[in-house]
Order: structure tokens, then C-alpha cells, then sequence
């Protein structure tokens, strides 16, 4: 499945990423040269395999649903001009203009 | 007060002079600082830090200082200065991945093992020079110039924890943390000399690290000996509510463990240890061959029982990470886009700034990793790549699972397939990712490992690599432990 001019453009696009059209070729050669070795796993059987790997072994533990402690640069306060019960206040959005008028 | 023998000195030493009063953590902070300054100056310029605040670390130091004084005694890293990764946050301290992108940036909170290591005393030094973000495996990638090495500055640290384990062999700090995903610990430990640990996934904390791929990445510590990176595990090691991937595996007391085999004269009897021929191919080094099996046969003195192993998908190995890896750093990194951090390139159009700032950000090996993973979760590639890497990972972690459930304790191998490179000479893409040949199985696996200097070849340093089933670190520690003290100052040599 070599990649082509057009895949790489696509994929620029897809990742935000503004490539300069004199270096499209350079990054089709590369890209191929890197994906010619991964070609080697199309020769490996894996309908055995029954699912794919959950990376932590003993599974995601559960915690309390609280908050603890975090240490801080500066106070959370800072981070926006106005709170009111430890939660930040924006401005209404258009499309909410039926809530209560709470914000500034 | 001078400490005439710092650079030498092991953190638990310099710890028990501190704790004992014999010296102060300004005095150990100051001798740091010297010797960062001293590395960093003239021609030869080590260039492995990349952040550092003087007044800062001295505030820390007499702070420690009060605290010592209301407590009547100090941590158990009382006084240490400790050098970290550019990829972990610290507060007041700069944490830019080494990239443009975040040039500037200052994290508001930091990295929970950052926390660890400082009720323990330890006081942050410097951000060291790393492969931006982590993408690399010899510290060149970093949009701050190369780090070199500290026994051959000719030579590459590695990477991409380059920065840190040349810290460490540099004689700045005596710890410091690095990050793994494929190898960046140890591989940068192998090619300098020190001890570098990737924990078992899940093992340590990851809340603070910037994530390069979620399911690989580890924060692990790098030291000169392995009593100084057991006892930075035990610390750094744990549950946290801030890390939902974090395992509440109990955290064993390492040391407690292999210190009183120390004077056994067969401080492994009763242990089995494999040796994957998988890890011994023809083109392997003859030097670093020859080194690992004097340390073999210094296993078998020790008292344990070396038999052959097979890890048959170990072949695989590369092109998997080199899928899985990309794919995960292409989400991951799509937030770094001018809005939230760091520098933000002008365009009028909304779209226009994300691509213009991400290409003016990002340098060439992320980029071409971003574009290398975006392509191998794009529709009607995804199955053939990515679906493919994840279930051919499945097998390589089965391997590991047959070989430790056959009842074989630990793995020795090489840690690299060659030694430090000079600076520029590897240029090919793919070449520079076979670097990580022996390392990216455990993290695929997500089983911890270790590398351990074992030698010279030409005066360059030769890692061995000690591997164990998940959450077995104690059986890691305890073979590693066992075989720096056989191997004394030869594994300098």
C-alpha cells in the first residue's frame, strides 16, 4: 500500500498540519521506507488472538468520587475573573438564552 | 562547605551526610549547581540542561533546611538534587517537551512522583535536554541543539532521556527521572553508564507526564547504582487518584529485599534466568556480546540457573511500536494547536493558525510521526495497521506470559545492539528506530526492566538489561543488585 502525494496532503489536512509543497516528495520516500518494514505483519496469523490488550494487567481500579488535594503554581481563582462556589462563571452562550441568567 | 567526592557520591550517602548533619542540603544544592555550571560552560558544553532557576533551587534547599530543624530529621532523599525529564511537570520550572511549541510553557501543577521525591527531600535542580517529546533515541531532536556525552562528547547521550542520564554521569546529580515509552530510559542509561528503570505500566503515576502514547509511557528514574533506583521506585511507585491507569499493586520495600543477600556468597540460588536467543542475533556487537555473557556466566556464580528462552515475536516488535506509538502521539498531540499553550502563529483564518503554528512548532521526527500515525488510523488503513500492531502486541505479551508462567524468574539480554553513535551519524529514519530493539518488548509488554552498566567496548559504555514478569520488580532489583556488586568496577571498565 504505497503512500502517495495525495496520502500525504490528506493526512496533512487531518492533522493540522501545513506541509511545504517542496517537501511532499521527500515525505512520500520517507513515510513508504518507514511502512515497507511494517509490511511484516501481514504475514503473521493472528486470528487466534481473541481480543487486543488491555495494557494495565489487573484491569482500571476504581477510586473514591471525591477530589483530593493538588498542589498548585497558583490559586485556581486566578485562573478566570469570576467564581461563585468553586466553580468558574462565562459568559451565556446565544443558544442558552432560555437558562437562568447566572453568569456575568 | 565543598563536597570534594559529589560526583561520585550515591544519593543514599549524600542523603545519610545530610540527615545526619553532617551536611546541609545548601551545601549539596550548591555543589550541583557548580557542577551544572561547569558542564555547561566552554567548547565542549554538555548541553543537558535545558531549565534552570539558582535562586529557586536555594530557596528549596533552606526551606529543607527548616523543616529539617521543626522535624529533627530529613527525608530519605534529604538534600538530593534531582534533574528531570523536560516532559514532566514541575512548578516554576519551565516543562517544554523540548519543543517550540511549548516554549515557555510553565505547568500550574506538577507531576505526582515530582511530589513523592520532594516530601522526600529531594530538591529540583534542573529540566533536562530530551528528543522532542520525547520522539528519539539519541537526545538530537531537541529544538535546543543535541546533548552530549559526558565520557565522549563526540558521541550521542541517547535518548530519549539523554539529558537526564547525562546529568547522572556527569556528576550533577546523583538521580534523576527520565520517561520511557520504547527504551528512553534505558537505552540513554546503557550508552552513559548509569542505572535507568522502566517500571511495570501502571506501576508509577503518570499525572504530570506529557503523554507521547498513553498505553506505553512511564516515568522512570535513573541513578548511579541500584540501590539509589530502588529506593527512587519505592517512592515514586503507588496508587494515585490522579492516574486512573495506576495500579494499586502493593509496593514492595526493594531494598529490604536484596540488601541481606548481599554478603550470601550465592545471592540467587534458587533463581532461573533466560536468556532470549532472540536478543543475541548475528549482528550484534562482538564486544557487547562478549560482556554479556561474562555477566552471564557471573549470574551462574551467583547461584542462579541460566537456561536458553524463546520470545519468537520479538522480531515484530519494531514495526508494532513504530505503528502503535505514532497512532497514540497523533491524538495526543493534537492539542498542542496555538490555543492553549505556547507560542501562537498568526493567520487570519482559525484553521490556518492551527496548521501554521503546529508546522512552525513541531520540528521533523514529530512531524513525521504525527503524519505516520494519523495515516495508520485513516480510514481504510486502520485494520491493515493499526487493528493489525495491536493483536500481533497481544502475542508478543504472550510470550513474555509462556516464558515467566514457564516458571524463569528474569531475563538478561543486551539493553542496546550497539553502543553511543557519534552525533549525526545515524540519519535514516528506520535505522535510528532499530536503536530500540531490545528495549520496545517490555513496554509493549508492559513489564518492567532495567539496564545496568556491564562493561566498556572501546571505552564506551555496554548496558545489561534485566527483565521481569509485570509488577516483579523486586526480582529484577535483586538480580541486578547482585550482579553490579560481582561485577564491581569492571562494569566501568
Amino acid at each position: 500500500m504505497p503512500v502517495t502525494r495525495e496520502d500525504v496532503l490528506h493526512v496533512a489536512e487531518l492533522a493540522r498540519l501545513a506541509v511545504d509543497e517542496s517537501r511532499v516528495d521527500h515525505l512520500v520516500q520517507e513515510l513508504n521506507g518507514i511502512l515497507a518494514h511494517m509490511d511484516a505483519l501481514s504475514a503473521v496469523d493472528t486470528s487466534a488472538v481473541e481480543r487486543n490488550i488491555s495494557v494495565p494487567v489487573d484491569g482500571t481500579p476504581l477510586r473514591s468520587d471525591s477530589s483530593g488535594p493538588l498542589t498548585m503554581l497558583t490559586a485556581r481563582e486566578t485562573f478566570a475573573p469570576v467564581m461563585r462556589d468553586g466553580l468558574f462563571l462565562v459568559p451565556r452562550l446565544a443558544s442558552h438564552e432560555d437558562a437562568p441568567d447566572s453568569a456575568p | 562547605m565543598t563536597i570534594p567526592d559529589f560526583a561520585r557520591l550515591s544519593a543514599s550517602a549524600l542523603a545519610a551526610k545530610v540527615d545526619g548533619g553532617n551536611l546541609s542540603p545548601v551545601d549539596t544544592i550548591d555543589a550541583s549547581l557548580l557542577r551544572a555550571k561547569e558542564a555547561a560552560s566552554g567548547k565542549d558544553s554538555l548541553n543537558l540542561i535545558l531549565w534552570s532557576d539558582t535562586d529557586l533551587a536555594r530557596r528549596d534547599a533552606a526551606s529543607l533546611v527548616e523543616v529539617m530543624a521543626r522535624a529533627g530529621k530529613g527525608g530519605r532523599l534529604a538534600g538530593i538534587p534531582l534533574a528531570v525529564k523536560d516532559n514532566i511537570a514541575t512548578l516554576g520550572l519551565p516543562t517544554t517537551c523540548a519543543s517550540k511549541i511549548l516554549a515557555g510553557y510553565v505547568s500550574p501543577y506538577e507531576a505526582t512522583a515530582i511530589t513523592r521525591l520532594r516530601e522526600a527531600g529531594a530538591i529540583v535542580v534542573a529540566k533536562t535536554n530530551m528528543d522532542e517529546f520525547a520522539m528519539g533515541s539519541s537526545t538530537e531532536n531537541s529544538a535546543y541543539g543535541p546533548a552530549r556525552n559526558p565520557l565522549d562528547v563526540r558521541l550521542v547521550t541517547g535518548g530519549s532521556s539523554g539529558g537526564s542520564a547525562g546529568a547522572v554521569a556527569a556528576g550533577i546529580v546523583p538521580l534523576a527521572l527520565g520517561s520511557e515509552t520504547g527504551g528512553s530510559v534505558r537505552q540513554p542509561a546503557a550508552f552513559c553508564g548509569v542505572v535507568g528503570v522502566k517500571p511495570t505500566y501502571g506501576r508509577v503515576s503518570r499525572f504530570g507526564l506529557v503523554a507521547f502514547a498513553s498505553s506505553l509511557d512511564q516515568i522512570g528514574p535513573i541513578a548511579r547504582n541500584v540501590d539509589d533506583a530502588a529506593i527512587a521506585m519505592e517512592i515514586i511507585s503507588g496508587p494515585d487518584p490522579k492516574d486512573s491507569t495506576s495500579s494499586s499493586h502493593e509496593v514492595p520495600a526493594y531494598r529490604d529485599e536484596f540488601m541481606p543477600l548481599a554478603t550470601s556468597p550465592a545471592p540467587l540460588d534458587g533463581m532461573t534466568i533466560g536468556v532470549p536467543a532472540e536478543y543475541f542475533p548475528e549482528s550484534l556487537d562482538a564486544g557487547i556480546r562478549a560482556l554479556c555473557e561474562r555477566s552471564i556466566d557471573l549470574l551462574k556464580s551467583l547461584g542462579a540457573k541460566v537456561v536458553d528462552v524463546a520470545l519468537p515475536n520479538t522480531s515484530l516488535a519494531i514495526p508494532v511500536y513504530y505503528i502503535l506509538a505514532p497512532a497514540e502521539a497523533s491524538s495526543n498531540l493534537a492539542r498542542f494547536d496555538g490555543v492553549r499553550y505556547g507560542p501562537r502563529s498568526e493567520s487570519a483564518a482559525l484553521r490556518d493558525m492551527y496548521a501554521q503554528t503546529r508546522s512552525e512548532g513541531f520540528g521533523p521526527e514529530v512531524t513525521r510521526r504525527i503524519l505516520l500515525g494519523t495515516y495508520v488510523l485513516s480510514a481504510g488503513y486502520y485494520d491493515a495497521y493499526y487493528k493489525k500492531a495491536q493483536a500481533v502486541r497481544a502475542l508478543i505479551t504472550r510470550d513474555f506470559r509462556d516464558v515467566f508462567g514457564a516458571g524463569i524468574d528474569a531475563l538478561f539480554t543486551p539493553t542496546t545492539p550497539t553502543t553511543a553513535f557519534p552525533i549525526g551519524a545515524v540519519t535514516d529514519p528506520y535505522e535510528m528506530y532499530l536503536s530500540d530493539i531490545f528495549t520496545v518488548t517490555a513496554n509493549l509488554a508492559g513489564v518492567p526492566a532495567m539496564s545496568i552498566p556491564i562493561g566498556r567496548v572501546g571505552g564506551r559504555p555496554v548496558g545489561g538489561q534485566i527483565l521481569a514478569s509485570h509488577f516483579c520488580e523486586s526480582t529484577m532489583f535483586r538480580v541486578a543488585y547482585a550482579l553490579e556488586a560481582a561485577l564491581g568496577g569492571e562494569a566501568h571498565q
